[in-house]
């Protein structure tokens, strides 16, 4: 499996997102944001954690606009598989490929910790590796997690079982504890909680290895 | 021409900056502040000289970046 990591000025976790793929299995790219095309034969685009931008106007509006991403969106719609984590989600919503938007955290307050998360559902090559209703623990980082959509959006998301992570106890007032959304075609996979930080025993647990396992042999196999 | 672009939450989304603000002010002394609605103001320099021109351009402009519109509501003068 081929993926490629994106690399916006102020991403953070492309790194961990690159080892995280590696340790599974992947081939990985690195690709810069001001880059317009792709390498040949990308299976997985990750779009990583940071702060791209330092976050200006809003949090992934300006990565969301750069060349690279109209090539992430065009990967999307033609069926290819992209996962964005923490920063990543925020860009994934602001193209327009999640519904939905990340909001301040309700507290106001930066949060770094780990928390306890439900698998919502095994059906998507990200969560294959879990079992439905299992609890997970991911580490969270983010001041700009509060998951908001409208009722419509909620709606739709619960009747087509594209909510994919809730949190346990909720840290950032997300609507309905949404930590993480699906695309309608469950190739798209948005996330606040880092399953990269938690991938190896170094890490302090290894609940994040089974979305990379999962990932490199379902998506090699399609 | 100029133009000024205001952004603000929807109703019925929670503004927790506006929230805090609020209750900063009542530390302050200042009661009777009901509520607090935090936006943002953008101004622009643009080359356009016909303002129904620049008023289209910019309200472009919001579609594509200057707001989210599943959150925000925006509105533009042009001078």
């Amino acid at each position: 499996m081929h993926a490629a990591v994106i690399v916006f000025p102020g991403s953070n976790c492309d790194r961990d997102m690159a080892v995280a793929l590696e340790r599974a299995g992947a081939k990985v790219s690195m690709v810069w944001h001001k880059d317009t095309a792709l390498p040949e034969g990308i299976d997985l685009i990750g779009v990583p954690g940071g702060f791209s931008f330092g976050d200006y106007l809003r949090c992934g509006a300006i990565a969301a606009n750069s060349p690279i991403c109209r090539s992430v969106v065009a990967h999307a719609e033609k069926g290819g598989y992209v996962l964005g984590i923490c920063n990543g989600f925020q860009v994934l919503t602001e193209t327009g490929l999640l519904p939905g938007v990340l909001l301040r955290n309700a507290a106001l307050k930066y949060i770094c910790k780990p928390v306890e998360l439900t698998v919502q559902t095994s059906d998507s090559a990200f969560t294959s590796g879990y079992e439905a209703g299992q609890t997970v623990t991911f580490p969270i980082a983010h001041h700009d997690g509060n998951y908001f959509a409208d009722a419509e959006t909620l709606k739709r998301l619960h009747g087509e079982a594209r909510v994919a992570f809730t949190y346990n106890t909720n840290p950032n007032g997300s609507v309905e504890d949404i930590a993480g959304v699906l695309s309608e075609n469950r190739r798209v996979l948005g996330m606040m909680p880092h399953p990269e930080r938690m991938a190896e025993e170094a890490h302090g647990g290894t609940d994040g290895a089974a979305m990379f396992d999962s990932l490199v042999s379902q998506v090699v196999a399609a | 021409m100029k133009a000024r672009v205001h952004v603000m939450l929807k109703n019925g989304v929670l503004d927790p900056q506006g929230e805090a603000v609020r209750h900063a002010l009542g530390q302050l002394g200042f009661d009777g502040v009901e509520g607090v609605r935090q936006g943002k103001v953008i101004e622009l320099d643009l080359a356009e000289t016909d303002a129904e021109k620049a008023r289209e351009a910019v309200t472009q402009m919001c579609e594509k970046l200057l707001a989210n519109t599943v959150i925000e509501s925006y509105s533009v003068e042009v001078s």
